[in-house]
């Protein structure tokens, strides 16, 4: 980790480039209230759980959150930030059922636009392209046009003149990815199975801010690993954070699997009101440090 | 029916029953991803891969495609293709897929609601959301797994529609119709088909032991019942001895099935 990869090639003369590291303070520190914010990950896997609590400990509120939801969207849910949400599901995965989630709908928190989740890949590569719009076939008879009365149709311009549904581009203000590795400069690398869509999440957006298990070397990234792992590029992204245990208590494979205990802690403690205010004063009353001192000395209890 | 070796002193359960049916929905579907949602289903992709589809395609419910069949909840050893999320989602719209999924409530065209019960604006139970079911639904051959058949879940209308029925497919359009094909629901009391003029569900066969009247009971709408209906087929000593000790050797299969 010697050079983090501005020496060598970048010979006198040539001016080095600046790095991108920022604190999960300073990522919220660009957020403002109002924004639309996209959120990576995948149900209960990968989410950049660090910035998600990193946000909840600042007063910005009133976002319009678009996600394939998991717990970033229930604890945001259940600290009253969304003002809208645009989602294709809101799940814990081995829970089927995010409890804060299932709690803000059913007391009519916000106003949801429900997309398939093909139609939600659609309308981020649109963003993510800068169109207006993609088609597709999903939608087509179900009641997504129904609740979504916006959607559009579009009909093919060529002999076969389909008519299909006009995904709008899902543009962000802000993304929030969390990855395995990222260097200095803003290029992320996943290590587990699959990329989800975090890439197309930072190309969509304006800004887009990544956080890392572990910040390395650019030459690092590749030396033990191919090069298509390095997912989102620095032309993507306006700034990196390390936060060790950062997608905690979901998934972050292959560094570590989801705290399914915890998990269960959190679905439970969700459920009901008094459950939740003790959940929230034991975890997320203090800083990102204390969040995982607190789940530390929970799982010795737990034994 | 012949009795031989060791696993078949058992009687064949109703899960089991249920197993078979499910497996038979992926019968002569060739090289293409069978994606079943549920333990049932799960046992049945493993156990048509194993006998009369060999040609199936399976993942690990993440995103490796596997190129073995380990019993359900162990670990495969070999992986022969990789699935993440986003080119899954893809796959679904090239139709190289036949999914069975789940429904909390179904109608008799075939619309599925996995989303919420009650008004949308506001529900009384907010469930999963439509997830991949309309996109899945206009693309690719569906089947339905039903573990509790009722009239909370056979309803005359959804509450939102999510898997696209023949009905509203046919509404919607040509190009909602095209790829459009639900292929058999199977519930813990039979196995049924849209194979009327008119699209309806009807009544394939009965699992043993289940009356036309006790099917009728438990469906909240009109059902074409015929007037032979058959049961549904037995289990062959070999494939009870692969459900029993190679793909569910815990038994799960029983958790989601009413005795």
């Amino acid at each position: 980790m010697s050079d983090h990869g501005t020496t060598g090639a970048a010979g006198a003369g040539v001016p080095a480039r600046a790095g991108k590291v920022m604190t999960p303070e300073e990522v919220v520190g660009r957020l403002a209230s109002g924004m639309t914010l996209g959120i990576g990950g995948w149900g209960s896997r990968r989410k950049p759980m660090a910035l998600v609590r990193a946000l909840l400990r600042s007063d910005v509120t009133d976002l319009t959150v678009v996600s394939y939801g998991g717990p970033d969207v229930g604890l945001l849910a259940a600290a009253g930030r969304i003002r809208r949400l645009v989602t294709a599901f809101t799940t814990l995965d081995s829970i089927p059922l995010e409890p804060h989630f299932r709690a803000a709908r059913e007391r009519g928190a916000f106003p949801l636009v429900e997309l398939d989740e093909a139609m939600f890949l659609q309308g981020l590569t649109a963003g993510a392209q800068r169109l207006p719009f993609l088609p597709t076939r999903a939608g087509l008879g179900s009641d997504v046009l129904r609740v979504n009365p916006g959607l559009r149709t579009v009909t093919s311009p060529y002999e076969d003149g389909e008519e299909l549904v006009a995904v709008p581009a899902l543009r962000l203000d802000a993304a929030l990815v969390h990855l395995n590795r990222a260097d200095r400069f803003g290029n992320g690398q996943y290590l587990g199975p699959d990329p989800y869509v975090d890439d197309l999440f930072c190309e969509a957006a304006d800004t887009a801010y990544v956080s890392c298990e572990r910040i390395v070397g650019s030459a690092e990234l590749t030396a033990h690993a191919a090069p298509q792992t390095l997912l989102v590029s620095r032309h993507s992204v306006t700034g990196v954070t390390e936060t060790p245990g950062g997608a905690h208590f979901t998934s972050c494979a292959p560094d570590y699997g989801r705290d399914e205990p915890f998990q269960r802690a959190y679905a439970a403690a969700a459920a009901e009101p008094d459950g939740w205010r003790a959940f929230h004063d034991r975890f997320l009353s203090g800083a990102e440090r204390d969040y995982h001192l607190a789940v530390r000395t929970w799982h010795k209890e737990q034994r | 029916m012949t009795r031989t070796g060791p696993t078949d002193e058992r009687t064949t359960t109703r899960a089991e029953y249920c197993v078979i049916a499910c497996a038979e929905a992926w019968r002569g579907d060739g090289e293409i991803l069978a994606s079943p949602m549920g333990t049932v289903p799960s046992v049945a992709a493993r156990l048509a891969r194993l006998t009369f589809s060999p040609e199936l395609l399976l993942t690990d419910g993440e995103a490796l495609l596997i190129g073995d069949v380990p019993a359900i909840g162990a670990a495969s050893a070999v992986t022969e293709g990789w699935l993440p999320y986003r080119r899954h989602l893809t796959m679904v719209s090239g139709g190289r897929r036949h999914v069975m999924m789940g429904a909390s409530q179904i109608d008799r065209f075939g619309n599925q609601n996995i989303s919420c019960i009650g008004d949308w604006e506001r529900p009384a139970r907010q469930l999963l959301g439509v997830r991949g079911a309309p996109a899945n639904t206009v693309n690719n051959p569906v089947s339905y797994w039903i573990p509790k058949h009722s009239p909370r879940v056979f309803v005359p209308k959804v509450d939102m529609i999510s898997g696209v029925g023949y009905d509203s497919a046919a509404a919607a359009g040509p190009a909602a119709s095209r790829f459009h094909e639900l292929r058999r629901v199977v519930s813990d009391l039979g196995v049924f088909d849209f194979a009327t003029p008119d699209h309806s569900l009807r009544v394939v066969s009965l699992h043993p032991g289940v009356t036309p009247g006790r099917v009728r009971e438990a469906t909240g709408f009109a059902l074409a019942v015929p007037d032979d209906v058959p049961c549904t087929r037995e289990p062959t000593a070999e494939e009870l001895r692969l459900i029993r000790d190679v793909v569910d050797p815990r038994g799960l299969r029983e958790r989601e099935v009413r005795a």
